[in-house]
C-alpha cells in the first residue's frame, strides 16, 4: 500500500515536470489531488489499514499530499508566467487598421455661422429678435424710407406674392421697424438687437447669387449712439469673428434707411490682405452694409430723431462662411449634399 | 460708369496717382470696381491697398513714339504695300513698310504737309499682333517685306490695344496733335486710364464726368472747372419756329429747345469718338454723338429731332411740341421696334400729329434724325439688337435725305414716374437710367446750351438765336440749417466748423455761417438732399464721406444698456438642434420655395390628403418653374434631399428646423416653425470587422428611439403619448401621432412606399424611409426647466424577469402601464427586452418579456416582499388585460 503510494508520488512528480499548459495542469490536479484523485483516495483508504500501520501511512500520505500541492502551486505559477509571457509576445494586432466608425451628427454650416454671430453680438449686449419671412411691402420698403416706385427699390430684386402688398422680405431690415415697435416702448427705451432670418431675392441662381439667403441685421437705438460706436462695434465683431489682427475699413455707400451709409470691409481671410481671387486682389472683403439709422426710419419706429439716434448693419452669414472656408459656390448651402455638410 | 482720366482732367487737376484717386473715390462712396489702362503703366497702389495686377500692354516710352509721316512711296515689288517715310524725332527719316490702306491715297504724291501723325514703334517694341484674334503680342524684329528690309512699324489701334480696329493705321488729326513734336512718347499723346465706377442709386449728380470731377476736387482740394456754356448763335431766331405745350408739369417740370440749321451730318471728330468709345458708347454721327457726349459729361440726356420731319407733320406750320399723358389705347413704336401699349402715367413727347417719344426714355421710330449713311441710330443710348437694326436699315433706305435741321430737346422729368414707366414698359436706355435716378431741372438748360454749341462746332451748322425754355414747376431751392453740434451728435467726434464749411463749399453748397450754425443752400445740380432733420443727416453724410471714413475713430458704445430679454423660442430651437445632432442626425436647410405639385406628391394619387388644408403663399413673379409657392411642409423638401443624397450615401439621418407658410384668412400667412426628421439606410455604419454581411435597416422604432431621446433631453413636461393614426403620407399601419398632454405635436412613421417612390427613393419594401413632421412650438411649449434630481441609490436592487402573454391587439404601452401601476413604489423600472410570437404561444397572442428592477430606498428588499409585488403585477395584468404568465 505504501509502496503503491510512493510510486504514485514519484509518477505524479514526474508527470508534473512535463506539464506546460494550464489545462493539463488542472487535469493532473484532478487526477492526483481531486476528490477522486489517487492521493485523496489513498488517504481516504487509511482507515482500512491495520491500526499499527495507520499512523505512519497517514503521516506519509499527508506529506505526499502537501508536497504534491506545493509542487502544483509552483508549477502553476510557472505556467502562468509562461502563458502571460507568451500572450504578450503573440497577441500583437495591426494598429493601423481603422477603428470602428462611430456615426456622428452635426449642424448645417449656416447654423454654425449664425451661432458664432449670435454669440459675439450677445457678449456686446445685442439680443436676437426674429420677424416674419413673408412681409408687407410697407414694412419691407416704405417705412424704411423707400417709397413705392422709388428708384432705390431697384437695389432689391423682389419676389412679389399674388396678395397685393405682400412680398418675400428682401432683407431683414423690416425687423428694425418691428423691433422698435415691440421693444421701443413708444420711443422711450433704448434697443440693442440682432435680427437674423431668411431673405429672398429674385435673382438667377449662380455660384455667387442665391434666391434665398440668411441675413443678420443689427440695430442699436439710444440717446447717445454715434457713428464712432458703429465703427468700434463692427470692428470688434470683425476681430472676434475673423481674427484679432484683422483690420476693418469703412467705405461710403447708400442705403435709403441709413444716413450716413457705409459698407464695411475686412481684410481678406484667405490672403490676409495680399490680394487673391476671393478678394478680387483688393485685399478687402465686404462683410456688411451699415450706417446711422435714417431719421425717417427712427420716426417710423416711434422715436424722436432729434433726441434719439441709432446705428444699423446687415451681414450675410453664408457669404462669411464662404470667405472664411474658401467655398466657391453659394448653391452648396441649400443643396444639402452630405459630402458638403459632413465637412463642417 | 466709365470715366476716362483724360476727360476728367478737363475739369479738375489731378495731383495724385490714378490708383490713389481710385481708392479715395471708393472710400467716398463712388466705388471704383476696376481701372482699365491704355498704354500707361499701372502705378504703385497707396499704402495698405492692393490692386489686381493689370496685364495690359504698356507702350515703351522710348520705343513707341509719335511719328510724322512726311512722304509715302510705292513699294518696288508689291502693289499692296507702301513705304512710309517717318520722322520719329531722330536724325533721319525711317522707312517703314506697311500695308495700311489709309496711306494708299498718298502714294507717290510727294511730301505731305502737314505730315500724317501716327504711332510709331521701333525695333524691339512690344505690340499686339494685328492679325491675331486671341490678344497675343509680339516683339518687333527686323525682317524683309517683299525684298525691302524693315525694322519698325506705324501702328493700328489694335496693335496698341486701343480698340479692335486694324483696317488701317491710326492717324491723328494735325490740328489736335500737331503741337506734339515727333518722337514724343506715345504714352504722353494717347495714354489714358478709365475708371469703372459703380454708381449707387442716390448718386445721380455724380453720374457724369463733371460730377465725378466735383467729387475729385472736393476730395483732393483742387478747384473744379465747369464746361463752357457759351453758344455762337448767328442764325435767325428760334422764336416763332416752334412752340411748347407742357400739360403735366408734375411729370415734366421743364422743357427746353434749341435749333440748329444747315448741319452736315458726318462722323464726329476723332477726339469725341475716342472719348465716347472710352466711356463705352459707340460713335454714330456728329449729331447723335453730341447728345451722348453731353449726357456723359453733364448727366443731362438730350434728344435730337429732325426738324423738317416735325414741320412736315405740322403741315408746314411751326410745330407744337406737346408733353402729355397718352390717350386711352394709345400705342407708340419706339426706335428699337417695340410696340408699346401705353399706361395712363407714361408721359409722351408729342406734336399735333401724334406721339414722338416716351419722355426721357426712348424716341419713337418716326422722328429720329435721318442718317442714311449708318445702319443704326442709338440716340438716348439705346442698345439696338439685330432685329431693330434691320428694321431701321430697311426704313433708312426709304427715307428722305440726311437731316439738315435739328431741333434739340433737353427736358426734366419726374424721376419716380420715369422708373415706373421703364418698369411697366420693360424698356431701358442710358437716358432713362439717368432720369430715373433724378436729374435736376436746372441741368436741362446747361445741357441744351453745351450740346447745341458742340453740334455747331462739329457740323458746320448755324445755331438759331435764343432758345425756348418752359419751366412751369421750378425745383424748390433747398435750404438746411445745420447746427454744428448735430455733426458731433451723429458722428460722435468733432470736425472743426472750418472743415465742415470747406467740405460743403467744395461740393458747391452755398454756406452762410451763423454762429455755431451753418445755413446751407443746396446747389442746383442735385436732388438728393432733403429738408429739416433729413437734410441735416444728408449733410452729415456729405461731410463724413469727404472728411474720410478712415479718419473716424472707433469707440465702444457708451449709451445705456437696454433691458435684456431672453429669446426662449430660439433657445429651445437650438436645444432641439443640439439634441438631435448628439443623437447622430445631420441638419439640413432646404429651399423654402416649392410647388403645390411637388407637395401634392406627399399623398398617393387618388387619396385625400391628411395635411392641413390651407392656401399657399404664391409668387406673382416666380423665377423658376420649380419654385412658385412657399412650402407647407418640411417633408417634401427632405424627401427630395434624401433622394439626391441616396445616389451616393446609403445611410442618412437628417433633420431640418424651419418655417412653413400657411395662407389663412389674413394678408400675411402663418409661419409656424416645424421640425422634420428623416432616416433611411442601415442602422449600423458598416465596419470592416463585419465584412460584407447585410445590415439591418432603420425602421419605425429607430425613429421613435430618436424622438424618445429628444423628449428625454428636452425634459418635456407634459404627458407624452404615441397614438396609432392614419396619414396619407405614411404607411397605414406604421404611423403614430406624438401627443403631449393629449395635444397633437405631429406625425411620424414609415413613409408611404408610393410617396417615397414618387420622390425617387424607390419602392423596395426592404428599404424603408421613416420620417417625422412636428410643430416645433408645440413640442417645446412646456419644458421642465428646474430639474428634480434623484439621489443615487444606496440599496441593492432585486432583478426579476416577467413574460406576459396577451392578445395581439393589446398595445405594449398598456401592458407597461399595468406593470408600473401594480408595481408601486418598490418597482423601480420595467424594461421590455423581448416580443415573441409563435410556438408555444397560441396564434393571435404575443409574449412580452420585461426585465423588472425592484428596490427600496431605505433597506435591502427581502425575497418575500418582491414575490408579493411580482404576484400583484401578474394578477393586475391578468385582470386588466387578460394576460397570462408565460410558462
Ligand atoms: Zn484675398
Amino acid at each position: 500500500m505504501l509502496e503503491q503510494l510512493e510510486s504514485t508520488y514519484t509518477q505524479a512528480l514526474a508527470e508534473l515536470e512535463t506539464i506546460t499548459h494550464s489545462d493539463a495542469l488542472h487535469d493532473w490536479e484532478r487526477r492526483y489531488l481531486g476528490k477522486k484523485g489517487a492521493v485523496t483516495l489513498a488517504l481516504r483508504a487509511t482507515g482500512q489499514l491495520p491500526k499499527d500501520e495507520r499512523a505512519a501511512f497517514g503521516k506519509r500520505a499527508n506529506e505526499i499530499k502537501n508536497a504534491l500541492a506545493d509542487a502544483f502551486t509552483g508549477r502553476e505559477e510557472m505556467i502562468r508566467q509562461h502563458e502571460l509571457a507568451q500572450s504578450l509576445e503573440e497577441g500583437e494586432i495591426d494598429v493601423t487598421l481603422p477603428g470602428r466608425r462611430v456615426p456622428t451628427g452635426g449642424l448645417h454650416p449656416a447654423t454654425q455661422t449664425l451661432r458664432r454671430i449670435y454669440a459675439i453680438w450677445a457678449e456686446m449686449g445685442f439680443q436676437v429678435y426674429r420677424s416674419r419671412d413673408v412681409e408687407d411691402d410697407d414694412t419691407n420698403f416704405t417705412l424704411l424710407n423707400i417709397p413705392p416706385h422709388h428708384p432705390a427699390r431697384d437695389m432689391w430684386d423682389t419676389f412679389h406674392t399674388t396678395t397685393p402688398g405682400v412680398i418675400l422680405r428682401t432683407h431683414t431690415s423690416p425687423g428694425q421697424i418691428r423691433a422698435m415697435h415691440d421693444y421701443g416702448e413708444n420711443g422711450t427705451a433704448p434697443i440693442r438687437v440682432i435680427l437674423p432670418g431668411m431673405c429672398y431675392r429674385y435673382e438667377q441662381l449662380s455660384a455667387r447669387s442665391e434666391i434665398q439667403f440668411n441675413q443678420v441685421e443689427g440695430l442699436a437705438v439710444g440717446r447717445h449712439i454715434h457713428m464712432t460706436d458703429l465703427k468700434g462695434t463692427i470692428a470688434e465683431f470683425a476681430r472676434r469673428m475673423f481674427g484679432a489682427e484683422k483690420r476693418v475699413r469703412f467705405r461710403g455707400s447708400y442705403f435709403p434707411f441709413t444716413e450716413p451709409s457705409i459698407e464695411v470691409d475686412v481684410e481678406c481671410m484667405i490672403c490676409g490682405g495680399d490680394g487673391c481671387p476671393v478678394c478680387k486682389y483688393t485685399g478687402w472683403v465686404e462683410i456688411a452694409g451699415a450706417g446711422m439709422v435714417h431719421p425717417v426710419v427712427l420716426q417710423n419706429g416711434g422715436y424722436d430723431p432729434t433726441e434719439w439716434s441709432g446705428f444699423a448693419f446687415g451681414m450675410g452669414p453664408e457669404r462669411m462662411a464662404m470667405n472664411v472656408n474658401g467655398i466657391k459656390d453659394i448653391r452648396y448651402f441649400w443643396q444639402n449634399d452630405l459630402r458638403f455638410l459632413e465637412q463642417f | 460708369m466709365k470715366v476716362p482720366i483724360s476727360w476728367l482732367k478737363d475739369y479738375v487737376d489731378i495731383d495724385i496717382s490714378i490708383e490713389e484717386l481710385a481708392e479715395r473715390l471708393t472710400l467716398a462712396g463712388l466705388e471704383v470696381t476696376g481701372v482699365e489702362y491704355f498704354g500707361i503703366p499701372q502705378g504703385e497702389p497707396p499704402e495698405g491697398i492692393n490692386l489686381p495686377p493689370s496685364d495690359h500692354l504698356v507702350w515703351d516710352r522710348d520705343k513707341i513714339v509719335l511719328g510724322a509721316i512726311r512722304e509715302v512711296k510705292a513699294h518696288p515689288n508689291a502693289d499692296r504695300l507702301v513705304l512710309a517715310m517717318v520722322d520719329y524725332g531722330g536724325d533721319a527719316l525711317e522707312q517703314c513698310v506697311t500695308g495700311a490702306p489709309n496711306l494708299f491715297a498718298y502714294k507717290d504724291q510727294g511730301p505731305i504737309d502737314p505730315p500724317l501723325l501716327s504711332p510709331f514703334a521701333h525695333e524691339g517694341a512690344e505690340v499686339y499682333d494685328g492679325h491675331a484674334s486671341d490678344g497675343s503680342r509680339m516683339i518687333l524684329k527686323e525682317r524683309a517685306l517683299r525684298g525691302i528690309p524693315n525694322r519698325s512699324m506705324v501702328c493700328s489701334e489694335k496693335e496698341l490695344g486701343l480698340s479692335d480696329e486694324h483696317e488701317g493705321i491710326l492717324l491723328l488729326p494735325w490740328d489736335e496733335f500737331g503741337h506734339f513734336p515727333p518722337g514724343t512718347p506715345f504714352q504722353d499723346v494717347l495714354g489714358d486710364a478709365v475708371l469703372d465706377i459703380d454708381m449707387l442709386p442716390n448718386i445721380a449728380r455724380a453720374y457724369n464726368i463733371v460730377g465725378v470731377a466735383r467729387e475729385v476736387a472736393a476730395l483732393t482740394g483742387q478747384r473744379l472747372r465747369l464746361p463752357p456754356l457759351d453758344v455762337v448763335a448767328e442764325g435767325a431766331p428760334i422764336a416763332g419756329e416752334v412752340s411748347l405745350d407742357i400739360r403735366e408739369p408734375e411729370l415734366n417740370p421743364r422743357f427746353t429747345l434749341a435749333l440748329i440749321r444747315d448741319i452736315e451730318l458726318k462722323p464726329s471728330p476723332g477726339w469725341m469718338q475716342r472719348r465716347l468709345r472710352l466711356a463705352g458708347m459707340r460713335p454714330i454721327n456728329n449729331i447723335v454723338d453730341a447728345t451722348n457726349y453731353v449726357m456723359l459729361e453733364l448727366g443731362q440726356p438730350l434728344h435730337a429731332f429732325d426738324f423738317d420731319t416735325l414741320k412736315e407733320r405740322a403741315g408746314g406750320q411751326p410745330p407744337v411740341i406737346i408733353t402729355r399723358l397718352p390717350e386711352p389705347g394709345e400705342h407708340l413704336i419706339t426706335l428699337d421696334g417695340e410696340d408699346h401699349a401705353l399706361d395712363e402715367y407714361n408721359i409722351l413727347v408729342a406734336d399735333t400729329a401724334g406721339s414722338l417719344s416716351i419722355g426721357g426714355i426712348m424716341g419713337g421710330l418716326e422722328s429720329e434724325v435721318n442718317d442714311p449713311s449708318v445702319d443704326m441710330l442709338d440716340a438716348m443710348g439705346v442698345e439696338l439688337d439685330e432685329d431693330a437694326e434691320r428694321l431701321l436699315h430697311g426704313k433708312a433706305s426709304a427715307r428722305r435725305p440726311a437731316t439738315r435741321n435739328v431741333l434739340l430737346e433737353a427736358a426734366a422729368w419726374n424721376f419716380i414716374n420715369i422708373r415706373r414707366t421703364m418698369q411697366s414698359q420693360k424698356m431701358s436706355s442710358e437716358a432713362g437710367l439717368r432720369f430715373s435716378r433724378g436729374v435736376h431741372p436746372a441741368m436741362a438748360l446747361r445741357g441744351l446750351l453745351r450740346c447745341i454749341e458742340l453740334m455747331r462746332q462739329t457740323s458746320g451748322g448755324v445755331v438759331a438765336a435764343g432758345h425756348i425754355d418752359e419751366y412751369p414747376l421750378p425745383a424748390p431751392e433747398v435750404q438746411v440749417d445745420l447746427p454744428v453740434s448735430e455733426v458731433d451728435r451723429l458722428l460722435g467726434f468733432h470736425i472743426p466748423q472750418d472743415e465742415i464749411v470747406r467740405i460743403l463749399r467744395a461740393l458747391e453748397f452755398d454756406v452762410v455761417e451763423e454762429g455755431d450754425h451753418v445755413r446751407v443752400t443746396v446747389p442746383d445740380h442735385r436732388l438728393d438732399i432733403g429738408t429739416g432733420i433729413t437734410g441735416q443727416a444728408d449733410l452729415v453724410e456729405e461731410i463724413a464721406r469727404i472728411y474720410g471714413y478712415d479718419r473716424i475713430p472707433d469707440t465702444v458704445i457708451g449709451d445705456t444698456l437696454p433691458r435684456q430679454r431672453a429669446n426662449t423660442a430660439l433657445e429651445r430651437e437650438e436645444m432641439v438642434r443640439d439634441a438631435l445632432a448628439r443623437t447622430g442626425l445631420r441638419e439640413i436647410v432646404a429651399y423654402r420655395l416649392t410647388t403645390p405639385e411637388r407637395e401634392a406628391m406627399l399623398t398617393p394619387p387618388g387619396q385625400p390628403s391628411s395635411w392641413p388644408q390651407s392656401g399657399y403663399v404664391t409668387l406673382a413673379n416666380p423665377i423658376s418653374a420649380d419654385k412658385t409657392v412657399m412650402r407647407h411642409t418640411l417633408l417634401a423638401g427632405m424627401l427630395d434631399i434624401a433622394a439626391a443624397n441616396a445616389r451616393h450615401t446609403d445611410r442618412q439621418l437628417l433633420f431640418e428646423i424651419g418655417s412653413v407658410y400657411w395662407q389663412t384668412g389674413q394678408a400675411l400667412p402663418e409661419e409656424p416653425v416645424h421640425l422634420g426628421i428623416l432616416m433611411t439606410g442601415p442602422r449600423e455604419v458598416p465596419q470592416w470587422q463585419d465584412g460584407r454581411r447585410a445590415r439591418a435597416r432603420m425602421d419605425f422604432f429607430d425613429l421613435k428611439g430618436v424622438i424618445e431621446a429628444l423628449l428625454r433631453e428636452l425634459r418635456v413636461a407634459g404627458a407624452v403619448t404615441f397614438a396609432p393614426v392614419e396619414h396619407s403620407s405614411f404607411h397605414p399601419g406604421r404611423t403614430a401621432e406624438l401627443r403631449i398632454d393629449g395635444r397633437a405635436v405631429g406625425v411620424f412613421g414609415e413613409v408611404h412606399p408610393l410617396v417615397r417612390d414618387a420622390f425617387g427613393l424607390g419602392l423596395d419594401l426592404e428599404r424603408p424611409v421613416v420620417a417625422a413632421e412636428f410643430d416645433l412650438g408645440a413640442l417645446v411649449a412646456d419644458l421642465t426647466v428646474l430639474r428634480d434630481i434623484e439621489p443615487v441609490p444606496t440599496q441593492p436592487a432585486v432583478y426579476q424577469d416577467i413574460a406576459l402573454v396577451v392578445d395581439e391587439s393589446v398595445p405594449a404601452a398598456d401592458v407597461l402601464a399595468a406593470i408600473l401601476a401594480a408595481g408601486g413604489d418598490l418597482l423601480e423600472d420595467a424594461r421590455l427586452f423581448d416580443v415573441y410570437r409563435g410556438d408555444p404561444i397560441p396564434a393571435g397572442k404575443k409574449s412580452l418579456a420585461y426585465a423588472l428592477t425592484y428596490r427600496a430606498p431605505d433597506r435591502t428588499l427581502e425575497d418575500k416582499e418582491v414575490a408579493k409585488v411580482h404576484a400583484r403585477i401578474v394578477k393586475a395584468a391578468s385582470r386588466r388585460l387578460g394576460a397570462t404568465l408565460r410558462a
